[in-house]
């Protein structure tokens, strides 16, 4: 079923579904046992069900919005600096984190930039042209997020090649990675932020396995400099 | 410069190519000369490859026929084929209405969720009895599957909390609280405040000996929620049990709960990073249940190494050789070479003779093939090996799902970077006896051992379940199983598993929770891949994991990702359980097939258990019965463990003493395990001839 459709039929029910659900959540001692699923139309039921997750949708703040925001330009930098990793040289193992987080980033930004426009907000779009990132839409303080390379540091591992790369792209990339773990910690650290689903979620994932690549990345790094 | 540099260049150049393809159809001779060549049957793959890309970029994945799927479902098939083309690609989109893809398996019911969980994502299960209980992020919906084919709606707990992973031991309840919105009163109004005394992230307990009326008797709050846990009964412990918490958020403020330190442990000694914690819960008094440790499990870890690649990259491999494709370690793996880069190579070395592609003649060609492999030595010189490392490393900082296996006193801990072999015969004290990790996985997520404990399966749930990882184009070895075999106390990486069918970028898909299917004498498993929906796979043989069995529906959504998909599903008496994360509660049972005989699904349904949480993983034993002798009789048939005549032989006899009583069933069974005693080569042979001698003791 066309979910546009949907929701025009159950933003009418929206308002009403929405605080029947707030004021039937609240007792855990509750003795209803009844199923009500059962007893209405499959049709009707899966109104119930877009209305919800809309409604769901919509408990977000600023800080959820700023947060997508402002990841998305800083997803759009490392898919420049791992990006330059072929042409770079960069060794298998590198490659294979590259392959990784671009895989992973451009997913994750497809994410935010669904849920900016599902909330009715502006998802910034991404272009990139070499080493120059330009992001439309959203403000532009996508560039002063934490972690952030300048355009020179992008420049200087632009000319790296072979183990120079590797180590630089390890060095930058841990330094971004660590600049998106404090945005997931500003961004829990507002009042009522993190509270949606995929906010939680994305920001959760974001955070989990960021931590995890920097470890490896330090692996990496120390395993660089103990050859070299 | 390096190869990859030329790699990049060749790429781009590709159209070019494809302008010099259209040109050698203008030379037939010249194609007529090659094809008995290498070079020539690559050139005929290139014109092969445009076209099939092409029709691969042809729109609406959704627009196949519903017709196969339905003619799946409906039919026994003894076939050991998997069904081609493979009926789950291009399923329609629906939330309750969704085209759905049955192989080997059927369905039982599906139930929708009630009310106040509808449209509120659906999670975990565990089991107790008759009893299903299915995490919601609004609470516990309890199902009563006394009749699987229309499951009764026991109770309704509405307690909101997110992700809800829940366990169940005697008349407690265990209940994770992750999400930022969860209150200590079950209420649904959230917590808005960063910090608040009213919240709720760790583990709630409730006595449910009323069902009607569960009473919270404790809440244990931890320093990052509980994303998942895991209940210990110890062997040796009837008093207590010990719940294992798996966290995986940021460190709460200490404003919050107290002694919660973010600092890393270089800092502050008493951390909450680089650490489990293990919940006690004493039976008696479960009000009392507290965090008693907080092991550090993490320390002294190495980096990854690299594997090759994954079975079904194998056999491509093996086929793409055979086609008479040429191959290189690229990116320290053996990688067939794109055809750009041999086009890119055969014109250069054309370019020497003063020829192009389309002056080129027969001798031309011979040459060719003869100097290509020195090309491409030279185009992808051999990777350096990687250095040895030494020393204490940082590690990851918590797990996120730990398998926990008493009888064998083991667990599997899927820990950030790391799948752990862990000693947890002191269950305060657990130990870290080995670790993997692995280039292709990022994030480990659960683990799951085979029945003695010799073998152990970890997921990668890449993309953390939100993303679309099932795509055509997504590596096989990310987002999959990884099998290791276990030798005393350390782990060999043997191979990876992968949902064989691709998925569509609106579905959620990614190797998820499961738990094994007790069919004697053999590894099979039953698993989620969230929207990719559920596989059963052999991996008896760890270099040969396959699937026998699946299902799946079409996206929930038609035009953007919709939430849905299998969040966890298990084995429990006979059914497979499903928890659907929109659409409810889905219940399978195995159909027989090639792959798995009637005998053997009967078989794997005597074993009887009276609860399950899957990551407390139980020891399967098989009751001494007929239909198990019978199993490893049609198993000796497929693995030709037996001769035909053998096979008849033993199962005349078996039917004969099922047929038979007193002294003539004795004598009969006598007769014919001394029969098969003889025969000592073949463990299997060894089994079945231990179950008659059994059946004959009876």
């Amino acid at each position: 079923m066309n979910i546009d459709r949907v929701f025009t039929i159950v933003l009418l029910l929206c308002s009403t579904v929405f605080v029947s659900a707030c004021s039937s959540t609240g007792n855990m001692a509750s003795e209803s046992t009844a199923n009500v699923s059962t007893t209405k139309s499959d049709a009707a039921l899966e109104a119930e069900f877009w209305a919800k997750i809309q409604a769901a949708k919509m408990t977000f703040v600023q800080a959820d919005v700023d947060f997508m925001t402002g990841m998305i330009g800083h997803h759009a930098q490392a898919l420049i600096m791992s990006e330059m990793a072929p042409k770079n040289g960069a060794g298998s193992e590198v490659q294979i984190l590259t392959s990784r987080i671009i895989n992973a980033q451009k997913d994750e930004i497809a994410t935010m930039q669904n849920w900016l426009k599902e909330r009715g907000r502006e998802a910034p779009q991404v272009h990139i042209d070499g080493t120059t990132l330009m992001v439309h839409g959203g403000g532009d303080h996508a560039m002063q997020m934490p972690g952030m390379l300048t355009q020179e540091q992008l420049e200087e591992l632009n000319a790296a090649k072979g183990v120079d790369y590797d180590r630089l792209f390890l060095t930058y990339m841990i330094q971004h990675h660590q600049g998106a773990v404090s945005m997931v910690k500003e961004l829990f650290s507002h009042d009522g932020a993190g509270q949606e689903e995929t906010s939680f979620k994305l920001a959760n994932d974001i955070q989990v396995d960021q931590i995890t690549e920097i470890a490896r990345m330090e692996l990496m790094l120390k395993a660089l400099s103990e050859t070299n | 410069m390096s190869y990859i540099w030329q790699f990049r260049r060749i790429v781009n150049r590709v159209p070019v190519l494809i302008t010099h393809l259209s040109t050698m159809k203008g030379h037939p001779l010249h194609i007529g000369s090659l094809i008995g060549t290498k070079a020539g049957r690559l050139w005929l793959g290139l014109v092969i490859a445009v076209s099939v890309g092409i029709s691969a970029c042809a729109p609406n994945p959704m627009a196949s026929s519903s017709s196969t799927s339905m003619a799946m479902s409906s039919q026994a098939n003894m076939s050991t084929k998997a069904p081609s083309p493979d009926p789950r690609v291009g399923l329609k989109p629906g939330l309750f209405d969704a085209e759905e893809a049955f192989w080997n398996l059927s369905k039982v019911s599906t139930t929708k969720p009630s009310a106040p969980f509808l449209g509120v994502t659906s999670s975990d299960l565990a089991f107790k009895g008759n009893l299903v209980f299915q995490g919601n992020y609004n609470g516990v919906m309890v199902w009563d599957i006394s009749n699987p084919k229309s499951p009764k709606l026991a109770k309704e707990f509405v307690c909101p909390a997110s992700q809800s992973d829940v366990s169940v031991y005697g008349d407690l309840l265990f209940i994770s609280g992750e999400g930022l919105t969860g209150r200590i009163d079950c209420g649904g109004q959230g917590v808005a405040e960063a910090v608040s005394h009213d919240r709720l992230r760790g583990i709630r307990i409730f006595d449910i000996s009323d069902l009607q009326n569960p009473k919270n008797v404790a809440n244990v709050q931890t320093c990052r929620g509980s994303h998942t846990h895991s209940v210990l009964k110890d062997p040796k412990d009837n008093d207590n049990i010990y719940i294992y918490i798996s966290g995986s958020s940021g460190v709460r403020s200490e404003e919050e709960v107290p002694g919660c330190i973010a600092a890393p442990p270089s800092e502050d000694p008493n951390s909450a990073l680089f650490r489990i914690e293990i919940i006690k819960v004493p039976l008696a008094h479960p009000e009392n249940s507290a965090v008693v440790s907080a092991p550090r499990i993490f320390e002294g870890l190495v980096a990854p190494p690299q594997h090759g690649a994954s079975p079904a990259d194998a056999i491509e491999m093996a086929e793409a050789k055979a086609r008479g494709e040429f191959t290189a370690d690229i990116f320290g793996q053996e990688r067939i070479i794109p055809r750009q880069i041999l086009g890119q190579l055969l014109e250069s070395f054309l370019k020497e003779r003063n020829k192009t592609l389309a002056t080129m003649n027969a001798a031309d060609s011979a040459a060719a093939r003869a100097a290509l492999p020195a090309l491409i030595a030279a185009a992808f010189p051999p990777q350096p090996p990687r250095p040895q490392q030494t020393g204490p490393r940082p590690g990851p900082t918590q797990c996120h799902d730990i398998t926990l296996y008493p009888e064998i006193g083991r667990a599997g801990g899927a820990c950030g970077g790391y799948g752990l072999l862990l000693d947890i015969t002191d269950p305060v004290n657990p130990f870290r006896m080995d670790a993997v990790a692995d280039s292709n996985f990022s994030y480990w997520h659960s683990a799951t051992f085979n029945n003695d404990g010799s073998k152990v399966l970890f997921t990668d749930e890449w993309g953390g379940g939100g993303q679309p990882k099932c795509r055509a184009d997504d590596p096989k070895e990310w987002g999959a199983n990884a099998y290791f075999s276990i030798d005393k106390g350390k782990m060999k990486f043997q191979s990876y598993y992968k949902l064989p069918a691709p998925q569509t970028n609106i579905e959620n898909c990614v190797a998820h929770n499961g738990s094994l299917i007790p069919v004697p004498g053999r590894e099979i498993m039953v698993q989620s891949w969230y929207q990719g929906g559920i596989s059963i796979f052999d991996w008896t043989d760890l270099k040969n994991v396959y699937e026998i069995a699946f299902h799946d529906r079409g996206p929930s959504a038609a035009d953007t990702q919709g939430p849905g998909g299998s969040w966890s599903v298990y084995w429990y008496n006979g059914l497979l359980v499903s928890s659907e994360i929109s659409r409810g509660l889905d219940i399978f049972e195995l159909k027989p097939s090639g792959f798995l005989s009637a005998n053997e699904i009967a078989a794997a349904n005597t074993v009887k258990l009276s609860y399950l949480n899957a990551q407390g993983q139980p020891t399967y034993t098989w009751p001494t019965t007929y239909v198990l002798a019978k199993a490893y009789v049609d198993q000796l048939e497929r693995s030709k463990g037996l001769s035909p005549a053998q096979i008849e032989s033993t199962r005349k006899a078996l039917a004969a003493a099922e047929g038979s009583t007193g002294a003539a069933r004795k004598s009969a069974l006598s007769a014919l395990a001394t029969d098969l005693g003889k025969n000592t080569s073949d463990a299997k042979v060894k089994a079945l001839a231990g179950v008659v001698k059994d059946l004959g003791a009876m």
